[in-house]
This record gives C-alpha cells, structure tokens and sequence, in this order.
C-alpha cells in the first residue's frame, strides 16, 4: 500500500489484510477471543463460510486450495478451537498444500497462566507447519501476515498458523501493509542447476527403459503442460502418486496408473525394470516404494524436487535437480530428444493387456469399482474428493482423470473425514465444476455434521457413501492377515444415512441395485443442491491388487483370484 | 562420525525449540548443543554436535536449512576449526589431597574458582578431550558435581562464516 497511513484496530487491519492478499474466502468458527474480528467480519467484503466443526474449517481450505491452486485460509478460536485445527494442518503439511491458519488466542497479558481456552498451540503445531507466528506487537500484524502468505504459497507449500491474541486484536496500529518480504533465512530455490538439468539429459541420451514417477509436486508447480511434453517427446510411460493423480491424462497411451501398494501391476513392473527413473515432485513414500532396498534396481534415478531435503532421503539418487518441477521440465524438454523406447513400449502394452486393474462384476449386488465407472460416464469432468479407505483406492484407480485438481484426497496423513468438507472447499473454489465426494460409511460419520453446512449454504456437493458395513479398509487386512477376525471393525446399521441427509434438509437416495446406480448419479447431478447417494455395495470387496506391506512392489497380488 | 555445526538463527523465541523439536522427532542425537547471540544482536549462533553418518549429516543439515528462522548451517568439521568448551568440576578435597589436586589442575591450565573445607571447585577451558582427561584423574577423588556450557566453536583462519 501507498499513500497516508491508516489507524485502525488490530481486527480491522486482519481483513485489510486478507484484502490485500486477495482472499476471497475463509473457513472458520467463532469463538470468545475471536469476537473483535467476527465483528469486523459482519461488513467484511469477504464470504466467510461458517462451518460446525472447527477441523471442517481446515480441510475445507484445503479443499479450495487443492482446487484452485490458491492458498487455502481458515480461522479458529483459542484453546479447543485451535486444537480442532490440528489434524487438518496435519494433513496440509503431509500434502504440501498452501495453508494459512489463523487462531485466536488468549490475551497477551494472560499468555502462560493457564488461562480459561488457552492452548499453546505454536507450540503444538511448530512440528506440522511451515512456520507459525505467535503475534507479540500489533504493529507485527501486516508483517506476519504478509509473511504467512509468502512461506505458505512459495517453495514447498505447506500451512502457516498465525496465532493472535486478543488484545491484539483491539490494539491500534498505523496500518501500512509491506510490498516486500525480508526473510534472511528462507531462500527457496526455484531455478534448477543449469548442469544438473545437463547431466539429467544425457543420463537420458541412452535410455532405453525410462519411467516418469510423478507426484503431487507435478499439481503444486503447475507442470503437467511440461509433464506431457516431455513424457511425449521422450517416448516414456508415465507413473502417477495418489497426490499426483490428474497430472497426466490418463487417456493417455503412455500412462501407467498409480504405482505403489494398490497401484497398476504394469505401473510397478515398469518401475522395476526400468533403467532411468524420472522422479518428480514426489518423496519417495513407503506406500509407493514398498521394499527401498529393491525398489527400482537397476535404474539410475534423476529426482527433481522443490525440497533440498528430499532429495535422497528414503533412496539414493543419481541425479538431483533442486528446484521448481515446471521450470525444469520446462528447459529440459529443449535439452532431450526421443528415446528408442519402442520394444520397451511394447513390453509395456502386453503387460497392460496380460494383468490390467479388473473386478468381476454383478448384477445382483452394486460393486464399488462399478459405481466409479459410472460417476465417470455421467459426469466426466467432475472434482473428484475422496475419504480415506478402500473407497478411496478405488476412485484412485477407476475414475479416469483427465486434469490436474480433479483428484482430491488425503495422501500422507490419510485421514478419514477429510473428504467432506475437502468437498466443501473444492466446490467454493470451483463452483462451475460438480463435486463428488467418494466416501465411506465409517469415514462419513467423522464429519457428517457439515451436512448442515452445505444445507445452510445451499452448496452443491454429491455424497457419494460406498456403504459396505465395514470399516473396509481395516478389514481388507484383517481378513487378509488376521485370519478374518474382525476385531471393531463392523459398522453395518450404525445409521440411515437417507434420514439422516432428508434430516438436514438435503435430499437422500439409497441406491441398492446396480442397474439404478447410474440413473441416482444423474438424478444427482441434475438435482443440483447438498445430494447424499447411500449406494450399498459389496461388503467384503478387497482393493486389489495389492503389495503387502514390506514386500517389493512387483510382488504385488490379485485379491480378486483369492475370493 | 561426529560432526560440529556452526547454526546462525533469528534470535527470536522460540528458535531453540524449533531446532531441538527437529533433533528429537527425526530421530537424531544431539551430543552437545550451545547457543548466545553474536557480534550482529539480531542472531544467534547455536554450535551443535551431531553424530551420525553422511546421510544423516545431510538430513540434519538440509532439515535444520528448511526452518525459517535458520538463517546458516556450516558443518565446520568439514574444515580446519578451532572448539572449546567450559565446564565446572566440583570435587571433594581435603588437607591430605588438595596439593595432589592442584597439581592436576596446574597440568591442564584449569583453574580453582572456589574452596571450601571438603571440596573444591574447578575451571577447566579445553576441546572434548580434555575435558574427558581431566574428570578421569579427578575421578578417584570423587566428583561431587559437574556442569559444562557445550562446545563453541569457530573456523581457523582470518575468515568467517
Ligand atoms: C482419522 C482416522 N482414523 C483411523 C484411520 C484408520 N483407517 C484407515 S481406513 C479405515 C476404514 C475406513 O472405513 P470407511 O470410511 O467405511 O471406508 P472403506 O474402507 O469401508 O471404504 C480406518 C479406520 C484413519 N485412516 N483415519
Ligand atoms: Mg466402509
């Protein structure tokens, strides 16, 4: 800002803030201390969306920011309030998703008495955020918050918490919000090596087998323009992560799947028998990997990634390339050319075509993977987020995506009611796309209360609830190593969830039978308002296939056969 | 392998805690961790001891480079680098060994800052080493209490950091 200084209170100058980082909305809950800033809220040219549970405030933003790419912000009470905040921010940092957080606090003055909702939460949250901010001075206030945007959104993403207390909130300041950041100790790097991307390249002159492994840094860097040239010029297969789901069209000839635990067969296999891997924006996670010690044997690894410490962290690599996924791609592209990869493609088809992702379908009872197919068919554009569980492998594995932010979902957290009011988000920030959320019986039930949000607010979200009486994904292993004793893992019964949609006020259709799987999707889509479908399907389908935990990813197993 | 960083952060609150909650929760182990501001009022300079392997020399320092407040990380063992450290030994001494006693402190160039009846107090200034050589002789005497800053350090030569 130029010009004259303004004086104003502290609450005041939060949303002048908020102005100036063009934030269009946050997801919150008020609370005691919060109330001078509720109070500038009231007028505030801003849509703040209130939510009924604090950890709904937070992964809804992030549903928006994983949507839109923006930076996702939520605000929170002090004490219970902020501690709600916890497994969200959680997430947002496993994810590295742009967050800012912000929480009331208790009076500067009463800070470290134990005073009535007082929690220290920079404190709780230093280990799962970027940074956070306990705000001392009033006059700090545009400062941090300047500061909290730039960290969240530049380098790796990841959330900041601002923690103000309440007096700052009333306090006065002369309100100048700063152009520019000065931050001696945080110098992201953005460009990559000019001789590591050589180096890349002619690791790449001879590649005979090469495989891309891509993940949710190919989304955070907007590279999956890059990402499909340069998979196209080289002629190499493209694997992508959960997060890196909608990175690569996966219509494309040259796409895998997802690799890892329940991954694509031919996804692992080419990951094993390739001799160059090119990973980008990914971190090497065990789901992925399996076995580190015989993951990728006999290929040489080029990693680009945003984050130094990444880099060689859970798997030696050849080749490092620090820095921003879309730049690289970007001048490596110039410095490649194609690949003599046609027996290898080859290979790859008959692999594709010997051991695809399959289910045995049936007309008697709704299969999960057939409910995906059809949400695919009736509405193929559509944002799809997703709980956490088996429902969740299969939208990962039998939705085609086609775009980057179509697929949203918890990936290193793996959090069960995340889904919901990610949808929430998501929706907000991409009102022109339809919004499904895959949900599970059990993962439905830990934030169902924002069913009232989305009935307040009239937003069009579909529910879809993969209802199998299970806590399905807990019982896959149970049944698979535990003998099928099926230790409180049975929910069957816990709810109608019809009733309980229609007791909100949204509407609800059970869906029982496969052939009215696809005519529910649509009366849905058509429906155009807070929609819950209860599809009952197959209790004790497993995801498959499936790698056991330990094992390399190419000794990877149909569950299918073992039914 | 042991490993002795040279950390500039903000001196700020709560710093200390950002980098011994990073030691702790990847698993990493402090032998020695000293902190005090600087020449510049505005950094503190942490010298930290790490044991471990390349590879975890690597995600100690890429890890502690990745907090906003860390402003530099140098791994001065990588270099010619002087260190020193200060501890107070309090051993028990009477009239039959104190003489004994002040010969072992005249050997190390330690000092005594304080004598009582049954007991003396020790300044000793030196690198690990010495540290560790004189608490072996003074042992047998019977070390009542000791303390110890943790090890500072700086590069040798005219440059800084
Ligand atoms: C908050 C949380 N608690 C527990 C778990 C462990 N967990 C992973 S999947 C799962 C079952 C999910 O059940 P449901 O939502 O019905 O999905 P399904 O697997 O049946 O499709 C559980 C309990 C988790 N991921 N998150
Ligand atoms: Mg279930």
């Amino acid at each position: 800002m130029t010009g004259k200084a303004e004086r104003m209170t502290g609450a005041r100058a939060f949303v002048e803030c908020l102005y100036r980082e063009n934030v269009e909305i946050i997801f919150g809950y008020p609370g005691g201390v919060l109330l001078p800033i509720y109070d500038e809220l009231y007028d505030a040219h801003l849509h703040h969306l209130l939510v009924r549970h604090e950890q709904a405030a937070v992964h809804a933003a992030e549903g928006y920011a994983r949507a839109t790419g923006k930076v996702g912000v939520c605000l929170a009470t002090s004490g219970p309030g902020a501690t709600n905040l916890v497994t969200g921010i959680a997430n947002a940092y496993m994810d590295s998703v742009p967050m800012v957080a912000f929480t009331g606090q208790v009076p500067s003055s009463m800070l470290g008495n134990d005073a009535f909702q007082e929690a220290d939460i920079t404190g709780i949250t230093m280990p799962i955020t970027k940074h956070n901010y306990l705000v001392q001075d009033v006059k700090d206030l545009p400062r941090i918050i300047k500061e909290a945007f730039h960290i969240a959104s530049t380098g790796r993403p990841g959330p900041v918490l601002v923690d103000i207390p309440k007096d700052i909130t009333t306090d006065e300041l002369d309100f100048v919000y700063p152009d520019t950041v000065e931050l001696r100790g945080y110098k992201p790097t953005f460009k990559g090596n000019a001789q590591q991307v050589k180096r890349a390249a002619s690791v790449l002159k001879g590649a005979k087998r090469p495989v891309i492994y891509a993940g949710g840094g190919v989304i955070g860097s907007e590279a999956s323009k890059e990402l499909l040239a340069f998979a196209e010029k080289l002629k190499a297969p493209v694997t992508t992560t959960l997060t890196g789901i909608g990175g690569f069209p996966n219509d494309n000839e040259l796409y895998l799947g997802m690799p890892g635990m329940h991954g694509t067969k031919y996804a692992n296999y080419a990951i094993q028998e390739s001799d160059v891997l090119i990973a980008v924006g990914v971190r090497f996670d065990d789901r992925v990997t399996g076995k580190t010690t015989s993951f990728a044997p006999n290929a040489k690894i080029i990693h680009i990634d945003i984050d130094p410490a990444e880099i060689s962290k859970i798997i030696k690599v050849d080749v490092p390339i620090v820095g921003d996924a879309k730049q690289i791609l970007g001048s490596l592209i110039d410095q490649v050319s194609e690949c003599d990869t046609k027996d290898w493609l080859d290979k790859i088809a008959t692999w594709k075509r010997d051991f695809p992702l399959f289910y045995v379908n049936r007309d008697d009872v709704i299969k999960p993977q057939y409910i995906l197919e059809q949400i695919n068919e009736v509405c193929p554009d559509a944002i799809i987020v997703t709980e956490v569980g088996q429902h969740q492998m299969w939208a990962a594995q039998y939705f085609k995506y086609k775009e980057p932010r179509t697929f949203i979902s918890s990936g290193g957290l793996g959090t069960m009611g995340y889904g919901f009011p990610a949808a929430i988000g998501a929706k907000l920030g991409r009102p022109d796309k339809i919004v499904v959320d895959v949900s599970g019986d059990g993962s439905f039930q830990m934030n169902s209360q924002e069913m009232a949000t989305i009935v307040q607010n009239n937003i069009p979200i579909i529910i879809a609830i993969f209802n199998n009486g299970y806590l399905g994904m807990v019982r896959q292993w149970q049944a698979l190593f535990f003998e099928h004793r099926y230790s409180h893992t049975t929910i069957e019964n816990s709810v109608d969830f019809v009733k309980l949609a229609e007791a909100y006020g949204a509407m609800g259709i059970r869906v029982t039978k496969p052939s009215e799987v696809k005519a529910a999707i649509e009366k849905a889509v058509e429906f155009n308002g807070p929609v819950l479908i209860d599809f009952i399907i197959e209790r004790e389908e497993n995801v498959s296939p499936m790698v056991p935990a330990g094992a390399a990813i190419n000794e990877i197993l149909d569950l299918e056969d073992i039914q | 392998m042991r490993h002795t960083l040279a950390v500039l952060v903000e001196n700020k609150y709560g710093v200390l805690a950002r980098v011994s909650g990073l030691f702790s929760r990847r698993g990493f182990n402090i032998d020695s961790l000293a902190v005090g501001i600087t020449e510049d009022p505005t950094i503190s300079r942490m010298t930290i001891i790490v044991s471990g392997d390349d590879h975890v020399l690597e995600q100690v320092m890429k890890q502690l480079n990745k907090l906003i407040d860390v402003i530099r990380v140098i791994d001065l063992s990588s270099e010619e680098f002087v260190e020193r450290e200060l501890a107070l030994i309090k051993v028990n001494a009477d009239a039959n060994n104190r003489a004994e006693i002040i010969q072992i402190v005249d050997i190390f160039r330690a000092r005594i800052i304080d004598v009582a009846s049954k007991s003396v107090t020790i300044e000793v200034t030196g690198d690990i080493e010495k540290i560790k050589a004189i608490q072996t002789l003074l042992k047998p005497f019977g070390i009542k209490e000791m303390a110890r800053t943790g090890i500072v350090a700086l590069k040798r030569g005219s440059k800084s950091l």
